[in-house]
């Protein structure tokens, strides 16, 4: 059994990293502040390590559940409490591998990158806030717990999105993306109201559990033609489309990559965005039971992934690319949950998209990373200002190219594997979505390297130099990319279900031939048109202007957020509210005031001042009391 | 322990500044004062746990009783529960961080200290008092300092606010007069709160609750009577401000609250009027917030949206939505206060708060900043501040309540937290963050050491209810 | 010698009273005007003493009023002069509408 202390370290150190450089970082730590935080993250990250270790072929290999922690955090009546839990489970364990290495890898990488950052320190804190969170969203057990976290994680994304606080852009990019991860959190939110309600309680395993019982699903109370827990899964769904920048709340990420880039790799790529896919994975019994609701967990995934990939092949800033491509490939892993049948008996979907996530961290953060170092050497996130960089930079050339095809799923890379297990579990359960899914490979590979012939080929090699890479940029490189290149080879499946075939794609064979071709086939019009300058670009562009106009500007789907925002919530509800209050609701007031005030005016002229006028009304006064007194009293 | 000290300790300081010579000694004087109640009500606090550990089932504790108008039966009677001592910590807290803040204070600061006390004082008794119309001796005295303090020390439109606050004020007290006079008369002939529990006749509490509960309800913005909030918050000084928001609209809340669970069967058959009032209160305030320019009139309306929150947990009435409330009465008095406090500290140095001139100010005054975040977060319901433990028990015991259309009304209180969000990160974006406003602010100080130690309060006791909310449940729930 | 019936006399004390209720109304003066308080007093003690001295004639009470009202009369005309006084040099008149500022 694990000795409960060592595991509440994995994601208290990043905290204390937290406190100790948001405190005292810049008085004390103005230098070491990254050596701290690096070392902090590195313990965290080797328990992580040990613990998986330990969980899967010492304690629990049969999957078992283990509660490692239990504490009551907030109670309320009716037996539900938000408890801070630590358990264990296949797919937390997994998860805080990934997350605690790509958050080792990105602290490393960025000892180099943001060495000179007037705020070193703050960002290091930041980076422990992340981490904490992340590795505390994917520990919890309990429902509310994941919430807190969740939140928190969001938080720190803000923050980092901002971190050059004095750019309008970042600081636009920042709100924009805290705002439309609220507004799904708030999906999420009802939908933990109303599956507490109904399960009365929320501990995430006894919540499954009694949702699941023969008795609940006999007494299911339904509202609007769908049963209330789908509604509650469907709320749940929606917070996870929000963090995880599904279509149509997708919107954010793009803009996110105003953050430093070793965030946007540690944040945007590997491990948040990736936070809805583990919600559903964690839930997926819940996400089993319906019928509707994977049908929209499967269309909502798949239309992302292929919407993304579109864009993708149509944007110039290389960070933006990559960030369509986070959108599209989570969109894979997403689709690959919502292959659900109803009766939870199929799980090839669900172990591939697990499977998926963990091989994407390493090949997209890659890719991240690698962008950095290529931002950092051309001063620009354009691509028009690239070209040519494979004999200046070959370390970075070769782990983009490893990244590349990993993404594109060229085998034996990692990505390969991933893919097509996904791509057999949509074949097996939608044909329509499997053709999606396989389109989007096609033009994944196609813009990926699009990118990679752009940045690296196009123009002739004119600058030969080379700049010696700092240390602590290319150990991160080196290993990421052998992970990207054999993180496939792990026998997957078996680690997240117990019993599960070792290959349910089974390797090469017959079902791989479309997959890979249509990738290879994309490989090669990528080639064609951007090895090379010429204007076959151009001409292609031009040949499919509607399409590619409405690519470009990602279908205007700001535009009507925008426009919605701006024009509808901003112009027909908020500014009426406030003029309303202003002027109607403190208008009624003040008109009870002024009321008041006029009437006192009328009262007031009786107050003449004059010593006559008041003796006339005392005697008034006397002369009508006689008459009452006198006659009509008596 | 003695209750009374709780009033006296404020009233003794109140004389005590009167004596002092020069505004150091005044200071000083006020800081002691307040740093005496602080450890009073820790105290309180601490003995109260202690009674309950020892397995005191009374509801009251530390009770005392004092005829004071034998005919009537009017007596000065105190006494606490968990919910009181709750309020005294916050009164406490608030009270010490406001004098902290107005350390600077140059015009009349005698006077200021004096009254600011005297408001304490109210508050403290406000919150022992078991008897209503001591209760409402205390509402008074607590009103009245309000009007100097924002007509004096207060900016803007200050005599305008001074008279709406007092007069909203004053009529929300007259209501709670006719009420209490109401179930005086029809029944026991008592004030006394737990002689009062089910003693009023059926008829009686249908009559008169409306009117307790509308009268205590506009000092806590029951809308459509939250409107002195926006302006009275703005004309105040900073300490006044941080007082009124964080201390005198929680009168207002444990007053319904009182009333609430004194007439339970009542306060039931009114809840969906109550309800709806409070859910326009948190949406349609949040709406409204999004639309100021003035960073004391963005915090003013988010205060009448949050105050939305208490009422709409009494209203939803459950034990985890009343608890609720409570937590919010607390989260917001502390978090409000931080608020003021920082943006009070911005006017300080900068001379305006208006949103479009300001920006970039972390880089300037990097604490003032934080904190000013800090707050912002905790109004967002970020969780591991007070905040989001408030709003989150608010919404658990909301959505206990049975019935569709109370559950729309949480989903509908559910959704202010996206236009929170929305207002909240438009203020800092444009004042903490972004383009230095002004190259002359590049020039300002950050926090004295009393404006640091003022914040680090507030944001201790946000923190520290954020991250382990248990004590706090607890206490309230014993 | 037979007597006056007291009808007699109330028709004179009323007659007084509506006398000193003109002056009061219709002058401006502040001496006039305390001079009519003052005829309106002394219908009253007209009123009193005959009372008395008809109805009660055992008793003193009515006499005994009177007496008080002479007395609180005579310091009331004190008082009043004093305040004429003052209003006199405030005001550099002694009529009453230019001490119309009591009012609002």
């Amino acid at each position: 059994m694990p000795n409960a202390a060592y595991i509440v370290l994995i994601p208290l150190l990043p905290l204390v990293g937290f406190v100790l450089l948001g405190l005292f970082g810049k008085k004390f730590f103005r230098k070491s502040s990254g050596i701290i935080g690096t070392g902090l993250v590195l313990v965290s990250a080797a328990l992580a390590i040990w613990v998986a270790y330990g969980y899967f072929f010492e304690w629990g290999t049969d999957g078992a559940s283990l509660k490692v922690l239990d504490m009551r955090w907030l109670a309320f009546s009716g037996g539900l409490s938000i408890d801070m839990n630590i358990v264990l489970q296949p797919l937390p364990v997994i998860m805080i591998v990934v997350v605690s290495f790509i958050s080792l890898m990105v602290h490393l990488f960025s000892l180099g990158y943001m060495k000179g950052e007037p705020r070193f320190a703050t960002y290091y804190a930041y980076l422990g806030l992340f981490t904490f969170s992340m590795l505390g969203l994917v520990l919890a057990g309990n429902l509310f717990e994941i919430y807190i976290f969740w939140e928190l994680v969001g938080c720190s994304s803000y923050l980092l999105i901002g971190f050059y606080y004095d750019r309008p852009t970042a600081v636009a990019a920042a709100k924009k993306a805290f705002i439309v991860t609220r507004f799904a959190d708030l999906g999420f939110l009802v939908g933990i109201l109303i599956l507490s309600f109904q399960g009365r309680t929320l501990d995430m395993d006894n919540l499954l559990q009694t949702l699941f019982s023969p008795a609940f699903q006999a007494s299911g109370v339904s509202f609007l033609g769908m049963s209330v827990v789908a509604w509650g899964a469907t709320l749940v769904f929606i917070g996870g489309a929000g963090k995880s920048a599904l279509f149509p709340l997708h919107i954010w990420l793009p803009d996110a990559m105003e953050g430093p880039t070793p965030v946007s790799a540690l944040i945007h790529a590997a491990t948040m965005v990736v936070a809805g896919v583990y919600l559903v994975a964690r839930l997926y019994l819940l996400y089993a039971l319906n019928g509707v609701v994977p049908q929209i967990v499967l269309y909502t995934g798949a239309f992302s992934a292929l919407l993304a990939a579109i864009i993708a092949c149509t944007q110039t800033d290389i960070k933006r690319v990559l960030a369509y491509s986070t959108m599209s490939q989570i969109g894979y892993m997403m689709f690959a949950l919502g292959t659900f049948r109803p009766a939870g008996t199929d799980f090839l979907g669900y172990t591939a998209s697990i499977f998926h996530l963990f091989t994407h961290a390493f090949f997209k953060a890659l890719l991240f990373l690698c962008a950095g170092v290529i931002i950092h050497r051309v001063h620009s996130n354009e691509m028009k200002d690239m070209g040519g960089l494979r004999k200046a930079m070959p370390l970075t050339h070769i782990c983009f190219l490893v990244a590349c095809l990993a993404i594109s799923g060229i085998p034996p890379f990692s990505g390969f594997f991933s893919k097509e297990e996904i791509l057999l579990a949509a074949w097996r359960a939608n044909k329509f979505v499997y053709a999606m899914g396989l389109f989007t490979s096609g033009l994944t590979a196609f813009y990926m390297f699009r990118l990679y012939f752009a940045v690296f080929w196009h123009r002739p090699v004119t600058d030969g130099h080379r700049h010696p890479m700092p240390f602590f940029e290319s150990i991160p490189l080196v290993i990421l990319a052998l992970g990207a290149a054999f993180a496939g080879f792990i026998p997957f499946s078996r680690f997240i279900l117990p019993g599960a075939p070792e290959r349910a794609g089974g390797g090469i064979g017959v079902f791989s031939i479309a997959p890979v071709g249509i990738a290879l086939v994309g490989i090669g019009i990528a080639a064609w048109l951007y090895r090379k300058e010429s204007d076959r670009p151009q001409r292609v562009a031009t040949s499919m202007r509607g399409l590619y106009t409405f690519a470009y500007h990602k279908f205007y789907i700001d535009e009507v957020y925008l426009f919605v925002t701006k024009k509808i919530i901003f112009n027909l509800v908020g500014r009426p509210s406030a003029w309303i209050d202003r002027n109607i609701v403190d208008g009624l007031m003040n008109g009870m005031a002024a009321t008041t005030a006029r009437i006192s005016a009328g009262i007031k002229g009786v107050q003449s001042g004059k010593v006559q006028d008041y003796t006339w009304f005392f005697f008034i006064g006397i002369a009508g009391l006689a008459v009452i007194f006198i006659y009509i009293y008596t | 322990m003695n209750l009374s000290l709780l009033i006296i300790a404020p009233l003794v300081t109140a004389v005590a500044v009167l004596f002092c010579r020069g505004l150091s000694g005044i200071r000083w004087v006020s800081l002691a004062g307040v740093t005496v109640q602080l450890a009073l009500s820790l105290v309180l606090a601490v003995l109260y746990e202690k009674e309950r550990g020892a397995g005191e089932s009374a509801h009251w504790l530390f009770q005392y009783w004092h005829a004071w108008f034998i005919p009537l039966n009017i007596a000065y009677h105190v006494g606490v529960d968990g919910l009181s001592v709750a309020m005294i910590l916050l009164t406490a807290f608030v009270m010490l961080a406001a004098v902290l803040v107005s350390w600077r204070i140059d015009r009349m600061g005698k006077e200021f200290f004096f009254l600011l006390l005297v408001l304490s004082a109210g508050a403290y008794g406000f919150f022992i008092s078991l008897d209503i119309f001591t209760l409402f001796f205390f509402l008074e005295i607590s009103v009245i300092p309000k009007f100097l303090l924002i007509g004096i020390w207060g900016s803007g439109r200050k005599e305008y606010s001074a008279m709406k606050l007092a007069l909203m004020l004053m009529g929300g007290s007259a209501l709670v007069l006719v009420g209490l006079l109401g179930i005086y008369t029809s029944g026991a002939y008592t004030f006394d709160l737990p002689a009062l529990g089910g003693n009023l006749s059926l008829h009686a509490q249908r009559l008169f609750f409306p009117f307790l509960f509308v009268g205590f309800g506009i000092f806590t913005a029951l809308f459509p009577f939250h409107t002195w909030v926006p302006d009275g918050h703005s004309s105040a000084p900073t300490a006044g401000s941080m007082f009124l928001a964080g201390v005198s609209m929680k009168l207002g809340g444990y007053g319904c609250l009182r009333m609430a669970l004194l007439m339970p069967a009542v306060a039931r058959e009114y809840s969906p009027y109550i309800i709806v009032l409070s859910v326009i209160a948190i949406v349609y305030g949040a709406f409204a917030t999004m639309m100021q320019n003035d960073l004391k009139y963005i915090n003013a309306y988010s205060s009448v949206s949050h105050c939305g929150f208490i009422l709409l947990g009494i209203g939803m009435l459950t034990e985890t939505a009343v608890r609720g409330a409570v937590l919010q009465m607390i989260s917001h008095g502390l978090m409000t206060a931080l608020f003021f406090a920082t943006i009070g500290m911005i006017y300080d140095r900068t001379h305006t708060r208006l949103v479009a001139r300001l920006g970039g100010l972390l880089k300037v005054m990097p604490f003032i900043s934080t904190v000013f975040v800090i707050a912002g977060l905790c109004s967002l319901g970020l969780p591991g501040l007070s905040g989001f433990v408030a709003e989150v028990t608010v919404f658990m015991g909301s959505w206990q309540h049975p019935g569709q259309m109370y559950h729309l009304a949480t989903i509908l209180a559910c959704a202010s937290i996206v236009i929170t969000a929305v207002y909240i990160l438009r203020a800092t974006g444009a004042t903490v963050i972004g383009p230095v406003g002004d190259s002359q602010y590049y020039s300002l100080k950050d926090a004295t050491w009393t404006e640091r130690l003022a914040g680090i309060l507030l944001v201790t006791g946000i923190i520290a209810i954020g991250v382990a909310p248990f004590w706090l449940n607890e206490l309230i729930a014993k | 010698m037979s007597q006056v019936p007291l009808t007699h006399i109330l028709f004179v004390s009323t007659a007084l009273f509506f006398i000193g209720m003109y002056g009061l109304f219709t002058r401006r003066n502040m001496i006039t005007m305390l001079m009519s308080v003052e005829l309106i007093l002394n219908s009253v003690n007209i009123n009193f003493v005959a009372f008395n001295k008809y109805l009660y004639p055992g008793a003193l009470e009515g006499v005994f009023f009177t007496l008080f009202i002479i007395a609180i009369a005579a310091a009331e005309a004190a008082v009043a002069i004093a305040i004429i006084i003052n209003l006199y040099r405030n005001f550099r008149s002694i009529d009453v509408e230019d001490a119309d500022e009591l009012k609002f």
